[in-house]
């Protein structure tokens, strides 16, 4: 890294000697860090087997990680799906020649966008009831692939737009003088341009979408968060050890995920069957993605 | 059905809602101070010429962006506060208030270690090397040429994670401190979910967000390097 950053020079005999005393000190530095927290913990009784035993019992793998595990998916898949449908036709909404489509595309993506989502779930949950005189009721499953659809299918508006104004100009212009339509062109030069490169903005922003399954918690939805961090602690009384699981299945499921959106981005770099510009993934910080 | 548009609520329970985004205000405000002088010491990290620094910045990012904020919010009041017992504060409010900042700021941190990261990439190797071929010295080419082009172009995403880091603080209601989204929640239980009040406190995040949105892109603009 040293040698390529375009903060070093590459280094010479006193800076390599530097270098090592600075890495030594920092070891030092973080493995007293290290050694504060783990016996802050221990001091704690958090590393009693006991607390721990249950995660070597298949029965709660079964019974509650994996359910819990699916549960998220299932959110996450469904939600993903219509919040792809909810992007395609408000990012292409948002490129209509008339204003009348335009505008109002425009106003609900900026809408969703810019307030919070746990919002957007809570009154997914709650309005529908007290419109129809609580005759209608909301399950929490329902609620939360409301919310997180409208909120990311607006962020992946924004990115399919991105993703169409990316391909050059004179890709469509040479496709009207062949004397193809708008919907020719759209079809069949600027889309399948335009989806290599949003690919790996695609896939970020479904990271994105399996942290925010998470918010289910808020309304009582049994996904991963809710069995691990309510039901198995409320078993065993072992709230640290159960969170230090769980987040590791978050983890472990999200890298999996970034993973493939880095593999899509290397690929599509390469890719010569593109002439549109890779669109950078908005910047994804959980519930909250990139508002202008 | 004409209690369905009725705004009453919204003007019953106006010091209530004010209250609450002055502590979405405070929540926000507090947490970017402390993200930032926690992603900035984290950027420095994953910069630093020392590979044991650049592993443990890299591990602290990559746990702490794939952990869903609602995990890392309960694991702040659930764990550390009510479990462990390590209190910030006699107050039980402040205390709350202090460890959802902690959760918030150490979550937001990993974004803008990265986003000042990919500020310090868009600075053209040239420019580094220009800086050393007229003499200057490491601190000098940094602080002369490569921080200043590098801060120009992380502005633009500093602001989108502030917008987002606002938008962020509703989640704090799991961490058991009042703010803008509880009192939402709660009106909503008292009154019902009605459009009004879904409708003002969308408003009143709008007015936060929105702002901020464009202030950071005409910022942006303005500071924006040409190359």
């Amino acid at each position: 890294m040293s040698t390529t950053s375009v903060l070093f020079d590459a280094p010479g005999p006193r800076a390599r000697l530097r270098n090592n005393i600075l890495t030594l000190v920092s070891a030092v530095v973080l493995l007293a860090i290290a050694y504060v927290v783990i016996k802050g913990l221990a001091d704690k009784g958090q590393f009693e087997g006991k607390l721990w035993q249950p995660f070597l019992e298949a029965q709660v793998w079964t019974g509650q990680i994996i359910p819990g595990i699916v549960a998220t998916l299932e959110a996450a898949v469904v939600s993903a799906v219509l919040a792809l449908v909810f992007g395609v036709v408000f990012g292409l909404g948002r490129l209509s020649d008339h204003a009348w489509i335009r505008v109002p595309a425009g106003a609900v993506v900026e809408f969703f966008r810019a307030i919070p989502l746990l919002l957007l779930i809570f009154f997914a949950q709650a309005g529908p009831a007290t419109i129809s005189g609580y005759t209608v009721s909301v399950p929490a499953f329902a609620a939360v692939v409301i919310g997180l659809t409208l909120y990311n299918g607006s962020v992946l508006a924004e990115v399919f737009r991105a993703g169409i104004l990316s391909v050059p100009r004179g890709q469509s212009e040479a496709g009207y003088s062949l004397g193809l339509r708008k919907g020719g062109v759209m079809r069949l030069i600027l889309l399948p341009q335009a989806t290599t490169a949003m690919m790996p903005a695609i896939v970020s922003q479904m990271v994105v979408l399996l942290k925010d399954t998470a918010l289910g918690w808020v309304i009582a939805y049994e996904e991963l968060l809710n069995y691990g961090l309510k039901q198995i602690p409320s078993n065993f009384g072992n709230l640290i050890p159960s969170a230090i699981v769980i987040s590791l299945v978050y983890i472990a499921i999200n890298l999996a995920l970034s993973y493939v959106a880095n593999r899509l981005e290397r690929r599509s770099r390469r890719s010569s069957k593109t002439t549109a510009t890779v669109v950078g993934a908005p910047t994804a910080v959980g519930v909250g993605g990139g508002a202008t | 059905m004409e209690s369905l548009l009725d705004f009453s609520p919204l003007a019953q329970e106006f010091t209530t809602i004010l209250t609450g985004f002055w502590s979405t205000i405070r929540l926000t405000l507090m947490s970017a101070l402390l993200a930032l002088i926690l992603g900035t010491v984290l950027v420095a990290m994953r910069v630093s010429p020392t590979p044991v620094l650049r592993a443990a910045g890299t591990f602290y990012v990559n746990i702490l962006r794939n952990t869903p904020l609602t995990l890392v919010l309960l694991l702040c009041a659930l764990g550390l506060s009510d479990t462990l017992q390590y209190t910030l504060s006699g107050d039980s409010p402040t205390n709350y208030y202090w460890w959802a900042v902690l959760g918030l700021s150490a979550y937001t941190a990993s974004f803008v270690c990265e986003a000042l990261r990919s500020g310090i990439n868009t600075v053209p190797n040239g420019q580094a090397e220009a800086a050393r071929a007229i003499g200057l010295t490491f601190t000098q080419s940094l602080r002369l040429v490569v921080l200043p082009q590098a801060f120009r172009s992380v502005i633009a995403p500093l602001g989108s994670i502030l917008i987002a880091l606002t938008k962020n603080t509703t989640i704090v209601i799991v961490a058991g401190y009042i703010e803008a989204s509880s009192v939402m929640k709660q009106m909503f239980d008292d009154y019902g979910g009605t459009l009004p009040i879904f409708m003002g406190f969308a408003a009143g995040y709008m007015v936060l967000t929105l702002p901020t949105g464009f202030f950071f892109g005409w910022l942006a603009k303005r500071m924006a390097v040409s190359r």
